[in-house]
């Protein structure tokens, strides 16, 4: 049916919606109800001033009623229903479909938009595991060496009688691949978990965003001279390939231009050379509040800061809101974190600054020198609970302790079986 | 016919492991781990078999492969080729290049066996 001549189920669907009589309709437009019936059934065309004078009394523009719902609509409910991959017996109604009713169309619509976009994340995901070269010679690494220990294995398991000088060897070729198994297999897992890979981020808002910040060194010259706002930078971007990570980039921005106002560079500059990476003396001496001094030292560039910085933030679910990666230090890039790092702890306990030497559990071992401090999510408000933030400042190379506390990244990778804050078990050996 | 074989393996321990098991088969092995003279070596050692890593140094087996099925009397040389990628797609390259078989990592030591015994009779029959 064309659309022009479903002006009047437009009409008649409006009415209902609006919950008026046909009689009550007819008289305010001044028409006998017997011709509107007529009208809302189709057999009567309508244009001109009667239109107009239906249309204001229901509310709406006219071409609302004369054109009916939009031609994007009604060629997403095409798209879906030839997506459907089952004939639509209706498909010419589907103009009278979208018009009689929009509210259902706009549904349908925007559930096939939300299949195709997920479509699109499931083939970018699809394309990374299939094409990504890290991955490829990750998982090539762990079949060859699985099948080198295969082989051994079987060769000395179901070998009657095996020279000794050959039965040596294939030992040591067994010992050497385990080793090997182990190395490549915590290296695959890391790849999946870790965001610090350079691998390809398509598709994840958080993983585009920390790719842009990335790409920058986690430093932006021009807001710290204050020549640029945080939106223009977004704008050579485009990288930032979804809404989602434009927003998440600019809220970073945001916050880092805040932070450099309150504590600018050159003054910066002149306080670390007095205290070094103090915090504490940093937020007296700026009067700033310590996460917003943990996020400011992260911000400065290595060669000011005199070494690597690496930062995370998690709100008060947990979930790791902001990554800045540092050498050494693996932070899980889907899932949950270990809850033995000092951000949770700080999270319990807000305003009261943690600091601890860590140290990660595996073969590359290294200490850490980790500060963190949880503050409210914005100004508190006498009417509702405060949401707090936390953030953790590392340091890599710290003095060693005695006894750095061992944290892991994610209990999926970490090795120590009987950690007590263990959530699900490990995929490794311990101290493999 | 002869049960000499070309072993083109850039894993050492696999190539150690697959050469102890066809010698005590009464097989003759030379192993080899570059791809980029792998082609020179089998024209030059005339195998009965060969056995191919995909992925290796120097040039791919698949490359390896196409090269020697290019060449007079190369044709029905049976080729049993190993790798980690086991895809359809993977397969069908592999077979498109003129693989006689492919076997994907890891597998079995009887597996191999049998694969190489399998294709020598074959290839004897042929």
């Amino acid at each position: 049916m064309a659309r022009d001549t479903l002006t009047g189920s437009r009409i008649r669907e409006r009415r209902l919606i609006l919950g008026m009589r046909q009689a009550e309709l007819a008289r305010e437009a001044g028409i006998s109800a017997s011709y509107l019936n007529l009208i809302e059934h189709n057999r009567r065309r309508i244009g001109g001033k009667l239109l107009v004078g239906l249309a204001g009394v229901l509310g709406v523009e006219p071409s609302m009623l004369s054109e009916g719902a939009e031609a994007a609509l009604i060629s997403t409910l095409r798209e879906a229903a030839a997506d459907s991959g089952v004939p639509v017996a209706e498909l010419d109604r589907v103009d009278e479909f979208a018009g009689r009713f929009p509210g259902w169309a706009e549904v349908l619509a925007a559930g096939h938009r939300r299949i195709a976009s997920l479509e699109r994340t499931v083939e970018t995901l699809s394309d990374r595991l299939t094409h990504d070269p890290s991955l490829a010679a990750s998982v090539h690494e762990v079949l060859s060496t699985a099948a080198a220990i295969r082989s051994t294995a079987s060769i000395l398991a179901e070998t009657g009688e095996l020279e000794p000088e050959w039965r040596d060897r294939f030992h040591k070729n067994l010992n050497q691949d385990s080793l090997r198994l182990s190395e490549s297999s915590r290296e695959l897992v890391n790849f999946l978990d870790d965001g610090d890979t350079g691998a390809d981020r398509r598709g994840m808002p958080q993983e585009e965003a920390e790719a842009f910040l990335q790409d920058h060194g986690y430093h932006f010259p021009e807001l710290e001279e204050g020549t640029a706002e945080p939106a223009d930078l977004l704008a050579g971007a485009p990288a930032l390939a979804s809404e989602a990570s434009r927003s998440l980039a600019l809220t970073a921005l945001e916050k880092y231009a805040e932070d450099a106002r309150l504590m600018p560079l050159p003054e910066m500059e002149r306080q670390l050379a007095v205290h070094g990476l103090e915090p504490v003396e940093l937020s007296r001496h700026f009067g700033c509040p310590l996460p917003a001094v943990l996020r400011r030292l992260a911000a400065l560039p290595e060669a000011l800061a005199g070494q690597e910085t690496g930062l995370v933030i998690c709100d008060s679910s947990g979930a790791l809101v902001f990554r800045k990666p540092v050498t050494g230090f693996a932070m899980p890039r889907f899932g949950s974190s270990c809850p033995l790092w000092p951000l949770y702890t700080a999270l319990l306990r807000p305003y009261v600054p943690v600091r601890r030497s860590v140290m990660q559990q595996g073969r590359t071992a290294a200490v850490f020198d980790c500060m963190a401090v949880a503050g409210p999510q914005g100004v508190p408000d006498f009417g509702s609970d405060p949401l707090y933030r936390s953030v953790m400042l590392i340091l890599p190379g710290a003095d060693a302790p005695d006894d750095p506390q061992p944290v892991g990244s994610s209990c999926r990778v970490c090795p120590r079986r009987q950690c007590p804050a263990r959530r699900e078990p490990s995929i490794l050996k311990e101290e493999f | 016919m002869g049960r000499h074989v070309v072993l083109i393996e850039d894993e050492p321990n696999i190539a150690e492991a697959i050469r102890f098991l066809l010698t005590r088969d009464g097989w003759s092995v030379d192993a080899h781990s570059d791809g980029a003279t792998a082609s020179q070596v089998i024209r030059d050692a005339n195998p009965d078999l060969v056995i191919l890593d995909l992925m290796l140094p120097g040039k791919s087996g698949l490359e390896i492969v196409r090269e020697l099925r290019a060449e007079h009397g190369m044709q029905a040389l049976p080729v049993l080729m190993l790798t980690a990628r086991g895809q359809m797609r993977d397969r069908e390259m592999a077979e498109k290049a003129g693989v006689t078989r492919f076997m994907t990592k890891p597998f079995s030591n009887a597996e191999v066996l049998t694969a190489v015994r399998d294709l020598h009779a074959q290839a004897g029959q042929g």
